[in-house]
């Protein structure tokens, strides 16, 4: 009975630690592991191996990311659902002001970003360009506000169409909390007050 | 004679399309798309529908009706995120953000941004690899090296030569063709058509691939027909007295034949 035990935790930690190489290292070319991948490596219960996996990086500020293909859904995903998905793994819980500057980018570059991203989610996911240039040109020198759109775009936090439409791309999907963002800038002067006390803390 | 004036089918068109440019351009401008009153438009599609009997004008209401139903889409889809807890005033959004300073602005995305963490490391095992691909990876000016043609002294050939070799053929291929179609007509007898396999088969299977071969350049440009008893499982070839073009074929099918080894020899065994 022991030795059965034994046996199925030595198959567990093989699986995740097969788990953590598939989700750290980029194999495509963009990061991150589909459902599907998982299930062919990992096998058909590669979702209860993520979830052990989940718990181990929680305690190192880290987490597992699943981003659906389509809308995220309401009840428990389907294994198909899971399948199409993309999994990766992300820092949990937002970065601290001195961490942000260790991830490369200048304080106007995240400024942007975030006026990109939450001006299209006000708009519903889709904003001609001109509006974001226009946006960003307040506070930012024209040639930046072009060369920091590009690099958003590059990056894969937004997408443009044909027709000059700015979109959120994958990297927002799976990298940002939406709710969280529009709540924070739109909260009350306490919470921001808050927020920036604890980040220059 | 009706009192009522009915209305000109020039007004019409001009309405279907600017009812048309209207919906477009909510789509596309992303505008608020309960400014379309889709009602009062409907009732204009109703009125002009009677009138349309060109299957331009039946298009222009179709397409009306497509794009109007899309606008009805962009609503459903306008209340539903209204709903949601991501729906923000973008005007109020906008103040906010132009009352920020850059640096406040970055501060509070942090708190919701999550990048995605990835590892590059080389392995000791990578590195053992790489190093066996260099061991054997030729150098450049190996690799790159012309290579250099053969010398070979002139000379003359002959024709036969030529064809032994297979660089030219015996006879022009629609010569060959003409030769095949008029054995075909030799052979088909009274009934005016001959078994498949009994015209294509040949002493040799070499030579029957070649006679199935060109009987299919027979039957695709038009000098002979087949006809297939699917009952039977017969196929029968039937020679036209003049060349038909293909133009004048109702339908062009393909039909594929497998001329095996086996098959052949069966043939030859019941022939």
């Amino acid at each position: 009975m022991e030795a059965r035990g034994l046996k199925r935790k030595a198959y567990y930690a093989r699986r995740i630690r097969r788990a953590a190489r598939l989700l750290f290292y980029r194999r495509h070319r963009k990061p991150g592991v589909k459902g599907w991948e998982l299930r062919r490596s990992l096998g058909s219960d590669y979702p209860k191996i993520l979830d052990i996996l989940d718990n181990y990086l929680d305690k190192l500020g880290l987490q597992i990311k699943t981003v659906f293909e389509e809308e995220k859904p309401a009840e428990k995903p389907t294994l198909e659902q899971l399948d199409k998905a993309r999994f990766y793994v992300t820092l949990k819980g937002g970065l601290e002001s001195k961490e942000a500057r260790l991830i490369g980018w200048r304080i106007d570059d995240i400024a942007g970003l975030a006026i990109a991203i939450s001006y299209i989610i006000a708009k519903k996911g889709k904003v001609p360009r001109q509006e974001i240039e226009d946006l960003l040109r307040v506070k930012l020198p024209g040639w930046r506000a072009d060369m920091n759109l590009q690099r958003y775009i590059r990056s894969g936090y937004l997408v443009e169409d044909e027709g000059g439409q700015l979109y959120l791309d994958w990297r927002t999907r799976a990298e940002v909390d939406q709710e969280k963002l529009v709540n924070l800038l739109l909260g009350g002067e306490e919470l921001k007050k808050k927020t920036l006390e604890e980040t220059e803390a | 004679m009706s009192s009522e004036k009915r209305p000109s089918k020039k007004l019409g068109r001009e309405r279907l399309q600017r009812i048309i440019d209207l919906c477009r351009s909510v789509e596309e401008r992303g505008l608020d798309p309960f400014i379309v009153d889709v009602e009062d438009l409907i009732a204009v599609i109703r009125e002009y529908f009677p009138q349309w009997e060109l299957p331009e004008d039946l298009c222009l209401d179709a397409e009306t009706i497509n794009q109007l139903s899309s606008v009805i889409k962009h609503q459903s889809d306008w209340v539903k995120h209204r709903s949601t807890s991501l729906y923000t005033d973008p005007f109020l959004l906008e103040e906010k953000i132009r009352r920020l300073s850059g640096g406040e602005l970055a501060s509070l995305f942090i708190r919701a941004w999550n990048p995605i963490v990835e590892m590059e490391q080389l392995s000791l095992r990578g590195l053992v690899e790489a190093l066996s691909y260099w061991q054997s990876l030729l150098p450049l000016n190996e690799r790159w090296a012309k290579a250099i043609p053969l010398e070979r002294g002139m000379g003359a050939t002959t024709r036969e030569e030529l064809i032994r070799q297979r660089l030219m053929v015996e006879k022009a291929f629609s010569e060959e063709l003409e030769v095949l179609w008029t054995e075909l007509k030799e052979r088909v007898g009274k009934e005016g058509k001959i078994r498949y396999w009994d015209f294509i088969g040949a002493d040799t299977y070499e030579e029957t691939v070649e006679r199935a071969y060109m009987t299919s350049f027979l039957v695709t440009y038009g000098y002979a027909t087949l006809e297939i008893h699917k009952l039977e499982e017969e196929v029968f070839i039937k020679p036209f007295e003049k060349p038909e073009s293909l133009a004048e074929k109702k339908e062009v099918i393909s039909v594929p034949f497998s001329i095996g080894e086996e098959d052949w020899r069966k043939w030859k065994q019941g022939a």
